[in-house]
């Protein structure tokens, strides 16, 4: 049995040490802030950190197939601009004006209320599957490299999010708005449950920040159940050695779609909390781009192997946290803000090195280049 | 246990079976056939085609014609899988396991155990355990990543995956060559009960003991075809290698010149290297072709990536011109003047898809540079002289060198290094599916290299070119050299024993057969 804890934390090295950074850079962060360890700055955190965790799920699935999904912050700010359109919360939805082309689209069947709220939610999580899902079939049936298709298609979700928001704007529920990016106390309140937050046994828990919760919930009801389909298995297999897994009769087409279309329902998911948390559409080139690349910086901290095969979407929500951490330090630290990237570069190179000293065990180097 | 097929007919039947590759005749009108209880080996020299025989069972690939019926009715299988669902299950050479998945993920790769359509993991390793079990290896935890396991416990895992198809008809291909003396009697033990309970079983061996002790009947296959088919006991080791070798019409060779004894060039001295080198000595003179023989897989592949600087760790002494080297890297083994036409020539010897002439030059720019840039003037002659020397059939040098024919392309290889001069030049099968008048022009070109000074080591499968063109063959087994041959000793028959390592006595026999 301890045999098998032991196996099991050496197979899982990169979650262990990104979740050990994890702890130990937010600890001290917490420590180091005059109003550390406290509700209102976890929230804040949590608000922060969340949409980048979405994209580094996003981003896991097709690594561990060996490809990679250039289009994830492309989907998320196409699905942030469906967002600002569907969430209104007024009945109809905001009506599409786009005056350069004389376009005008209304969505006078969309109902108010909360059932709207769901249903826009609901279409709006599904264009990101979607988005993902043309990715994979352009890999499979196009038979084009992950990288360079979702590259072209990443311009074109673009080029759709530019033709949404011209220029940013837009409007969420307000009260969706506050739901979602405050404490769970607050969330009961706004949703009137548990006698609007007020309930006794509720109280240990109402100071816990909804996005964790969503953090939580997302991989626990998403990715474990997929990681322990035979897809999930498959996309495993995929990166480890495609040849036998084909030869073992796995289902290679439909993992490589499912992948891709798991990782447009992340990035959907992301792209949507950031619409709320901003209260607007926002077609931002600038940062989808940001995202798309800090989604692969967190990927490789939280110990997923850009060669595919091994690695979990757990460990990339604490890749991310830690990427994330690593900037609040410049807000209570009186560190140039200019000097971020170069932090942000030195911690990538540091964990990027550690994943490389497998390399120095290969016996026969020609094994290096295969 | 009562054998489930009461008629005793053949289990599977081949009738006509043939395949080619590009033209290469790999098997050839093939009747053949096995029964339930019996364990049925097959024997051949390399490329005899016994790996296409068991591919075509396997559904790896498809026959160009023939048929072939299972259990009396007729079937094709088009993929693997298919041919496991009818109980085909075949444990190949080149393993096929996914190295960053667990034991038990592996095993049950196919068809895992589910509890609400997700894999029930707790199932799966329930699995793995049982089936370990039954070969008796319950000493590997199925949480362990197959990349983890050295090799022999790989090849276990293997096939405790196969053993979990629960298969009718179970092909094992050199399935025990990496396993542990304990490991193997353990599935000698089992491929015992599977033939009680009524399991045909085909056993590809190169070695010699294990068909013996193993075999209730043999087939032998010799250049795509089945020779003979024979129950235990009823041929002698010595016959055996006779049907093995047939009589072919020998190809042409240079002749050999009268051998002096020159000063090594290179020289090894108990070279080792993990556990596929075993203390290697040897020592090639100027002037000298040296054959490496033996079955594939001995470590003869090993030896030249040893020598050209590619495996690290490796141990002993090794010598180029009295000088101790120990090259590090293929650009340090280039630097003392070792040369090696790699055993893949698409992915290790050429880039495809860049020119002939830079193909050419690419191991020989720093002599055609001055300071860094590249002299194309001087690179231009050495590719026009190099493509002269070898009489290479292009259109223009500026053709990808993919455009070429295999042939061809063997010789760019070759004379890419030529252009580094080299004084030792090591050779891993250079003429594996290149055609026959490619082969003795480079037979040629051989010969007259070493007249011109060069050590060369020459590996290759093919026994008849290593009689032919080498003045000493050493044959290596299990990562040792096991004999050396030279002069009239140099027959094949001397090659097929100590390939298989057994005495020189049951050798003589088959001699005078």
């Amino acid at each position: 049995m301890l045999d098998d804890i032991a196996i099991r934390i050496r197979q899982n090295i990169g979650l262990v040490t990104a979740i050990l950074l994890f702890c130990a850079l937010y600890i001290f962060y917490n420590a180091a802030h005059p109003r550390g360890f406290s509700s209102a700055v976890l929230v804040q955190n949590g608000d922060e950190i969340f949409a980048l965790a979405m994209l580094a799920m996003a981003q896991t699935v097709p690594v561990l197939m060996s490809g990679l999904d250039l289009s994830v912050g492309a989907v998320m700010t196409m699905v942030g601009c469906f967002a600002s359109y569907l969430l209104t919360g007024a009945a109809g939805g905001a009506p599409l004006h786009l005056d350069m082309f004389g376009v005008h689209l209304g969505l006078g069947t969309f109902p108010g209320g909360v059932s709207g709220i769901l249903l826009g939610i609901a279409v709006c999580l599904a264009i990101g599957a979607a988005a993902g899902f043309i990715n994979g079939c352009v890999v499979v049936y196009g038979r084009i490299q992950p990288i360079i298709a979702t590259l072209a298609t990443g311009a074109v979700y673009i080029g759709i999010a530019l033709f949404l928001r011209p220029t940013p704007g837009g409007k969420i529920d307000v009260d969706l708005n506050w739901a979602l990016t405050n404490s769970l106390g607050d969330f009961a309140s706004t949703v009137h449950i548990f006698d609007d937050g007020a309930a006794a046994w509720f109280a240990p828990f109402a100071w816990i920040p909804v996005p964790f919760v969503l953090l939580v919930l997302i991989p626990l009801l998403v990715w474990v159940p997929f990681r322990r389909s035979v897809l999930g298995r498959a996309v495993y297999a995929i990166g480890s050695a495609e040849g036998a897994a084909y030869m073992s009769g796995l289902p290679i087409e439909r993992a490589k779609i499912a992948a891709f279309t798991l990782a447009g329902f992340f990035a959907g998911c992301g792209g949507l909390f950031l619409a709320i948390q901003t209260s607007s559409g926002n077609a931002d080139i600038p940062q989808a781009g940001a995202y798309t690349l800090n989604s692969i910086a967190s990927v490789v901290i939280g110990g997923t192997s850009l060669l595919g095969g091994t690695g979990s979407a757990i460990g990339s929500i604490f890749g991310a946290m830690v990427l994330r951490v690593i900037s609040f330090f410049f807000r209570i630290f009186d560190i140039a803000p200019l000097l971020q990237p170069l932090f942000e570069g030195v911690i990538l190179l540091a964990a990027v090195s550690i994943g490389a000293l497998g390399m120095l065990r290969v016996k026969n180097t020609l094994e290096l280049f295969r | 246990m009562p054998v489930a097929d009461p008629t005793q007919s053949a289990f599977l039947e081949l009738a006509g079976i043939s395949k080619r590759y590009a033209g290469v005749r790999a098997l050839e009108g093939v009747d053949f056939a096995c029964e339930r209880g019996k364990i049925h080996a097959v024997l051949g020299e390399n490329g005899a085609g016994k790996s296409t025989l068991i591919k075509i069972i396997a559904g790896v690939v498809q026959p160009d014609s023939g048929r072939m019926r299972l259990a009396g009715s007729e079937v094709s299988f088009a993929t693997p899988s298919a041919a496991n669902a009818a109980g085909v299950v075949c444990i190949f050479q080149e393993l096929s396991l996914m190295p960053d998945l667990s034991v038990a993920d592996n095993i049950s790769i196919a068809s895992p155990p589910r509890r609400f359509g997700l894999i029930d993991a707790k199932a799966q390793r329930r699995r793995a355990e049982e089936l370990l079990s039954e070969i008796g290896c319950e000493d590997v935890n199925p949480l362990r990543r197959v990349r983890d396991l050295p090799l022999s416990r790989r090849q276990v895992v293997e096939i405790a995956k196969a053993l979990g198809k629960r298969p009718q008809l179970l092909i094992l291909d050199e399935a025990t060559s990496a396993l542990t003396s304990a490991d193997v009697e353990k599935v000698y033990a089992m491929l015992a009960r599977l033939k009680a309970a009524g399991v045909a079983i085909l056993y590809i061996s190169h070695r010699m003991h294990e068909v013996e002790a193993l075999a209730d009947r043999a087939s032998v296959f010799r250049n795509g075809r089945h020779i003979e088919t024979f129950d235990k006991g009823r041929r002698s080791t010595a016959d055996i290698i006779q049907l093995m070798i047939g009589r072919d019409i020998a190809a042409q060779y240079p002749p050999k010149p009268a051998r002096n004894a020159a000063k090594p060039v290179l020289a090894l001295e108990n070279l080792c290297w993990e556990r596929q080198l075993d203390r290697i000595s040897l020592s090639i003179g100027a002037g000298e072709i040296v054959g490496l023989g033996g079955l594939d897989g001995q470590g003869q592949k090993s030896l030249l990536l040893a020598l050209f600087g590619v495996l690290r760790g490796v141990t002993g002494r090794l010598t180029v011109a009295d000088r101790e080297v120990r090259p590090g890297s293929p650009a340090a083994a280039k630097s003392v003047g070792i040369a090696l036409v790699p055993e893949d020539r698409k992915t290790e010897g050429l880039m495809l898809p860049m020119s002939i002439a830079d193909n050419l030059a690419i191991a020989s720019l720093d002599a055609l540079s001055t300071g860094p840039f590249i002299d194309t003037g001087r690179e231009r002659t050495a590719i026009q002289r190099a493509i002269a020397r070898l009489q290479i059939k292009l259109d223009a040098a500026s053709d990808a060198v993919s455009t070429l024919s295999g042939g061809n392309q063997q010789k760019v290889v070759l004379a890419k290094w030529l252009m580094t001069d080299p004084r030792i030049i090591l050779l891993n099968d250079p003429t594996r599916g290149i055609d026959v008048g490619t082969k003795q022009e480079l037979y040629r070109l051989m010969r007259e290299l070493a007249d011109q000074g060069a050590a060369i080591l020459f590996y290759s499968t093919d026994y008849d070119e290593l009689i032919g063109c080498c003045d000493r063959v050493v044959i290596m087994y299990d990562g040792r050299i096991v004999r050396e041959l030279e002069g009239d000793d140099l027959t094949e028959t001397n090659i097929v024993a100590s390939s298989l390592n057994v005495d020189t006595d049951t050798a003589a026999g088959a001699a005078h057969a």
